[in-house]
């Protein structure tokens, strides 16, 4: 019979909670929002909504979005989490997709 | 004016509408008004009070056309963070705007599709011309919403993620299962095209 191993105690890993992460004070920099390309919504559709939500020029709508159709994605707006939280949700109503985040270069 | 929108004088859109074209719109914004439907946190009760102050999901939508409609605010789709305590942060968030966001969004555009469904209802299509379907400025953004929302919503069904999806799907031969979906997608488009035109500043 071969001797009884004593197995070995389980680390209990420590994991952080979000209100931990959160906690982190933020540095003073400016978030933004940011909106994504889609294969969907009309290009007629998204300068309409630049144009209205944001009160932009029909240039600056035009030029943004034609960034979100060649690049990707375009910054259309910038401030404050909480402004820009309110800019996603304006976004989310009218079905663009937009996220948001600080602003680090 | 058949097929599409064209601007009213004083403000507005009008389009003509045949008895086909009314069902299917009225048949789609119905099925978008089930599919929003009051979202996870709205039929636990009937009180309006407690209806008020409840809080929506954490979770997203396990239905993709959903996931489209009510987007995480805090994830950005191309730069996925490689640290997991970010990644851990941005889902906290996210779920923290979702809670506080999606019931209102959910009901912004329930209201759109409402409009939708009780402006067709009020057609009353006569002979073969169909009926002509008027637009206040202000209706016409409700309609906007919703032929959007239908849009991404069938965009997500037919599973269109890029551009080229979309010319694929051009392309279909007649018996093709997605083909009638393809159809009412380019349609919508087509009347969204138009009812935007009429709404430019």
């Amino acid at each position: 019979m071969g001797r009884v191993t004593v197995a070995a105690p389980i680390e209990i890993e420590k994991t952080e909670s979000a209100e931990d992460v959160s906690a982190v004070p933020e540095p003073d920099v400016p978030w933004v929002t940011i909106v994504h390309n889609d294969p969907v919504n009309l290009m007629s559709y998204v300068t309409y909504v630049f144009q209205t939500y944001f009160g932009y020029s029909k240039e600056k709508a035009t030029k943004l979005m034609l960034d979100v159709h060649h690049k990707g994605r375009a910054v259309v707006s910038s401030g404050t989490r909480e402004e820009m939280e309110r800019d996603v949700q304006a976004m989310h109503g009218y079905g663009l997709w937009a996220t948001l985040q600080q602003d680090r270069k | 004016m058949a097929g599409h929108f064209e601007p009213l004088p004083g403000g507005g859109a009008a389009i003509a509408l045949d008895e086909v074209e009314i069902s299917i719109l009225r048949s789609l914004a119905v099925q978008l008004l089930e599919l929003i439907g009051p979202g996870p946190a709205g039929d636990a009760s009937g009180d309006p009070l407690a209806e008020l102050f409840a809080e929506g999901p954490s979770e997203p939508p396990s239905d993709p056309a959903l996931r489209r409609l009510f987007p995480d605010a805090y994830s950005d789709p191309e730069k996925p963070p490689a640290d997991p305590e970010e990644a851990a942060e941005q889902r906290a968030r996210s779920a923290e705007f979702r809670r506080y966001t999606e019931g209102d969004l959910r009901a912004g555009k329930r209201e759109n599709a409402l409009a939708v469904v009780h402006a067709l209802n009020a057609l009353t299509p006569a002979g073969e011309g169909g009926a002509v379907l008027e637009l206040s400025a202000e209706d016409s953004k409700r309609w906007l919403g919703t032929l959007n929302d239908l849009r991404l919503t069938i965009g997500s069904r037919l599973e269109i993620t890029h551009e080229d999806d979309t010319d694929a799907l051009y392309g279909l031969p007649d018996d093709d299962p997605r083909k009638p979906m393809v159809m009412a997608y380019l349609w919508l488009g087509g009347l969204q095209e138009t009812l935007v035109s009429t709404l430019m500043p």
